[in-house]
């Protein structure tokens, strides 16, 4: 015996539900790199975002962030740029590649390539490709954008070290200031952050915005007042809800306009 | 800050993690995000004997107040040291 109410209540539910593992992708010559994938459930199709860590790594966060991205329809990718420096858990692996300079820039240039190659070998792809870094990740997206064709959609979140004004910032792992080649700047940029932070400091934004304005790119920042470093992390003192949700606000609306197929 | 700024410092001697004792022959200290300890900012020290694995490792993530105040505590317990047991805080140098 079916019971039609209970039927009636099924049919309302409007199912949804995604899928998060770890796969393998080819990053820097072809080298093989793990990365924490999450994406939709479903046909698609999906544009892709590809997650930049921040300096402590390829932590729990960073791995909320990617599941985020999915929740809200993008199939999300966020390798492991400090793989080469295990095997070991990522806290472990972190410190290791900390203490040995970190990581180059061509090297995490050539595995945010593979990650892009990844997300749109893909079936359910909608061909666009979205990025979005946090700390040293908000540096990388920057020079992505300015490095890497193919990008849709970038968002650089207080990406530090964008401008350099500490030459001991340089070095020969990462040799340029992002900045300075924002003349190859090909996608639109999406800028978040605080103005309490101390890296990037307000005046290093105004500056860098000022570059942008200058060369006549593409770009939105939104600075917020009360809010300094990283203030989406949720586990730290750091987090700041009203900005964070209104920033995140400001991300989706981005990436919607700029990810979604046009009918 | 997510900055690869790190002191090293050659040191000698033990120290116990998951897998028991092991040698130390380095410490990396950076003041920077930490990975565990629920601070925006922290004095963290990672003591590693450089040639083992990433996992030879026992890592500690402080505040910076804490930190001040444990090498306050470091210093002065070298200095009564030196006081009962006549030892030099130095009993041999890395490499030597």
């Amino acid at each position: 015996m079916t019971n039609p109410a209970s039927n009636a209540a099924v049919s309302a539910v409007s199912y949804e539900g995604m899928i998060a593992e770890t796969v393998m992708i080819r990053g820097q010559n072809g080298d093989p790199v793990e990365a924490y994938y999450a994406r939709p459930l479903g046909a698609g199709p999906f544009p892709g975002v590809v997650v930049i860590h921040h300096a402590p790594g390829w932590d729990e966060w960073c791995k909320e962030v990617t599941r985020k991205l999915a929740y809200h329809g993008y199939a999300a990718i966020d390798a492991n740029l400090y793989f080469r420096g295990g095997p070991g858990s990522p806290d472990d692996v972190a410190a290791r590649v900390r203490a040995a300079g970190g990581v180059g820039d061509d090297q995490v240039m050539g595995d945010l390539a593979g990650s892009m190659e990844f997300l749109r070998m893909q079936p359910y792809s909608n061909g666009k490709i979205g990025m979005i870094g946090f700390c040293s990740g908000g540096r990388h997206t920057y020079l992505a954008a300015c490095r890497l064709p193919g990008i849709d959609a970038a968002v650089d979140c207080w990406g530090g070290n964008v401008i350099v004004d500490d030459p001991k910032q340089l070095s020969e792992l990462r040799p340029v200031a992002p900045v300075d080649l924002t003349e190859n700047l090909t996608a639109p940029l999406l800028g978040i952050f605080g103005n309490d932070d101390r890296n990037p400091t307000p005046d290093q934004v105004n500056r860098t915005e000022e570059v942008l304005k200058k060369l006549g790119k593409r770009y939105e920042f939104h600075r917020y007042d009360g809010a300094g470093h990283g203030f989406f992390a949720t586990d730290r003192p750091a987090y700041r809800p009203e900005q964070a949700v209104d920033a995140w606000g400001k991300v989706f609306a981005f990436f919607e306009q700029n990810l979604a197929v046009q009918a | 800050m997510c900055t690869y700024i790190v002191e090293k410092a050659e040191i000698v001697g033990s120290a116990k993690g998951p897998k028991g004792w092991m040698k130390v022959d380095t410490a990396n200290v950076y003041y920077d995000h930490p990975y565990h300890a629920p601070l925006d900012h922290a004095l963290n020290i990672d003591f590693v004997n450089a040639g083992g694995g990433a996992g030879d490792r026992v890592a500690v993530e402080l505040s910076a107040d804490s930190a001040r105040a444990l090498v306050s505590k470091i210093l002065a317990a070298l200095e009564s040291g030196d006081a009962e047991h006549g030892v030099t805080a130095v009993v041999s140098e890395p490499g030597r």
